[in-house]
């Protein structure tokens, strides 16, 4: 029962470590791996969710009667396709933050935000 | 052309986002985006009329039925959000190209205008559909030109808010993927209104309960909900101010929209009020919100973070409306809804017209401007009013709805609590009108003028707006009794 679910457990612990990398790390793009590896769980789950027992994929093929799911995996496609639009507006940013600060280093920056909040006080 | 109005509205923004490429004039792209955004004014009026005579429309995408197919669904609650976005949209871009030419580059301005469109694509997307999973996909078609937007701004720490804004978001975002799959696993589809029926056969079960979990947690971190808020103050703060404007009316409204759609529509009343202790969770956590923000919001010099920390405090009355679970409470949160919308968009615009003139919104920097910009000046007047919600504003009708819903459910504290809250805005509005009227104009500094009037146009449109529906509330709460009521199944 437990085992034979395993590739949900495997969706759980990958959440689990992304969700971690996000929280914990103040490099912008290792939290951006992070967020990755979150989302490339949620398609895992979507593509273990869409498979039938000895259900083949889902093209029409001599022989075959039993597919499995193609929804999940025309869903998940559309959600690859935000993903990566989702890492490269971040990796971007990312570059424009590093030109503007000199750093990707999330300490570093709130230092100098700190810096200039102080002087525009004054 | 009458029938396929639904997806006009999503389309025709979404096919002109790419068009503004060919333009690359800057006034030209602006008269362009101005005229579609217009148009889905105008579409909006005719669907919400639509609506009002004649019930539920249905739009199937492609002929299509609709388990199987994408059916686009129009009643009182999309018609009156597509409203609130598409005419604060079209007033807010009116003044876009003024406060542009001061904020932004002449080479970025295609770019903003395109982002622009993208935007209202994904709200009105969210907003019209009737299919779980085309809410995430416009959720991120919004959300990603929404960072964009506030990446545009002038200040470095603008790129800074706005990425921290897109891990935020897309956790969230993801969050409420999550939330879709268990629940297409529970009852494999992904019709709102199939699910709804579906899902009583199973909702007893983890699995739904966990995507229940899922998706109010995402959609909370949409809507900028104590204290999943972080995102938000720097993210409104430093974006040009056309974007604080537009984002600040419409995104967490919308935000707003999934959380009534999904536990309301989708789960029911029954369901959604029993799994969690919802009901006391929102309570607090929209009273401690209106606390926490309103008191952060005193103590700030920066007077657009002044206004977004409002924002996160107005967002926790709405909550108290939905925690309420009445007919009356939810009528007082899309009251809230549409009046919010006016006021922040005026305050914000006026915030616009501010930098336009002076390069800055420090609270230091105000000094002596009621003088010099009486207009504007008095237009912050008025809209903080009604903020704060004095009669004859907007702002009194919807906290007068709230006050009588809480009244009714025999909830006497968050009554009270709800007046103290309004006095904390009490505090902040005054700062800002003591700074602009009592105090001497800045040693040193050129005399300031009025605004233009491409500013000062769009900002008393949106004032004069706060009165006159604060004054005849006859549209405003029809919409919204029809659209409370048809959620609670009650037939007027």
């Amino acid at each position: 029962m437990v085992l034979g679910l395993y590739n949900y457990w495997i969706v759980v612990l990958l959440m689990m470590i992304g969700f971690y990398i996000v929280i914990a790390h103040g490099n912008l793009i290792k939290k951006l791996v992070g967020l990755t590896i979150f989302q490339t769980s949620v398609f895992i789950f979507y593509i273990s969710m869409g498979n039938v027992d000895s259900g083949s994929a889902p093209i029409l093929a001599e022989g075959v009667s039993r597919y499995s799911n193609p929804l999940p995996h025309v869903l998940i496609l559309t959600a690859i396709v935000v993903g990566i639009a989702t890492t490269a507006l971040g990796l971007a940013l990312a570059v424009r933050i590093k030109e503007a600060y000199g750093s990707i280093e999330e300490d570093e920056i709130q230092i100098q935000d700190q810096l200039t909040e102080d002087n525009s006080k004054c | 052309m009458l029938a396929h109005l639904p997806i006009l509205q999503v389309i025709v923004p979404l096919m002109a986002a790419p068009l503004c490429w060919f333009l690359d004039r800057s006034k030209l792209v602006w008269l362009f985006a101005l005229l579609v955004s217009g148009f889905s004014c105008l579409t909006s009026i005719v669907l919400l009329q639509q609506v009002m005579s004649s019930g539920t429309i249905i739009y199937q995408l492609g002929g299509w039925d609709a388990p199987w197919g994408i059916e686009y669904r129009i009643d009182e609650l999309n018609a009156l959000l597509l409203l609130i976005i598409s005419t604060v949209g079209t007033i807010v871009l009116f003044a876009a190209q003024t406060s542009l030419q001061k904020e932004l580059p002449r080479d970025r301005h295609t770019l903003f205008y395109s982002l622009y469109l993208l935007s209202l694509t994904g709200m009105f997307g969210i907003v019209a559909t009737g299919d779980l999973f085309n809410v995430f996909v416009f959720l991120e078609i919004s959300s990603l030109s929404s960072y964009a937007l506030i990446a545009l701004g002038k200040d470095r720490r603008a790129l800074w808010a706005a990425y921290q804004y897109l891990i935020m978001g897309t956790i969230g975002a993801t969050f409420i993927l999550i939330g879709i799959g268990l629940l297409y696993q529970m009852t494999g589809t992904l019709n709102m209104d199939d699910l709804a029926n579906r899902l009583a056969e199973v909702n007893q079960t983890r699995t739904v309960f966990a995507a229940f979990a899922f998706l109010i947690v995402g959609v909370c971190l949409k809507l900028a909900l104590f204290p999943l808020h972080l995102w938000l103050p720097n993210a409104y703060a430093y974006a040009p101010s056309i974007v604080t404007a537009f984002l600040a009316a419409t995104a967490t409204k919308v935000a707003v929209y999934l959380l009534i759609r999904i536990t309301y529509t989708i789960f029911g009343i029954e369901l959604s009020f029993s799994i969690l202790p919802l009901q006391n969770l929102f309570m607090i956590l929209g009273l401690v919100g209106i606390f926490a923000a309103s008191t952060a919001a005193i103590y700030k010099t920066n007077v657009k973070h002044i206004f977004a920390y409002s924002s996160i405090a107005q967002v926790g009355y709405m909550i108290i409306g939905y925690a309420i679970n009445t007919s009356t409470g939810l009528m007082a949160t899309l009251l809230h809804l549409f009046n919010h919308a006016l006021m922040k968009s005026a305050l914000f615009l006026a915030l616009g017209a501010v930098m336009y003139r002076v390069g800055s919104v420090q609270l230091s920097q105000f000094q002596g401007l009621g003088r010099q910009m009486p207009l504007t000046m008095a237009a912050i007047v008025v809209a903080g009013l009604s903020l704060i919600g004095v009669p004859l504003t907007v702002g009194f009708i919807s906290k007068w709805y709230l006050l009588v819903a809480a009244i009714e459910a025999g909830m006497w504290p968050v009554a009270v609590l709800v007046l103290l809250g309004s006095l904390l805005a009490v505090i902040y509005i005054w700062r800002i009108v003591e700074t602009a009227y009592f105090r001497p104009p800045l040693p040193g500094r050129e005399p300031v003028k009025e605004a233009p009037w491409t500013f000062l146009a769009p900002i008393w449109i949106l004032v004069l707006a706060n009165i006159y529906f604060g004054i005849d509330t006859r549209l405003t709460v029809q919409v919204a009794q029809a659209a409370s009521q048809s959620l609670f199944g009650i037939n007027p």
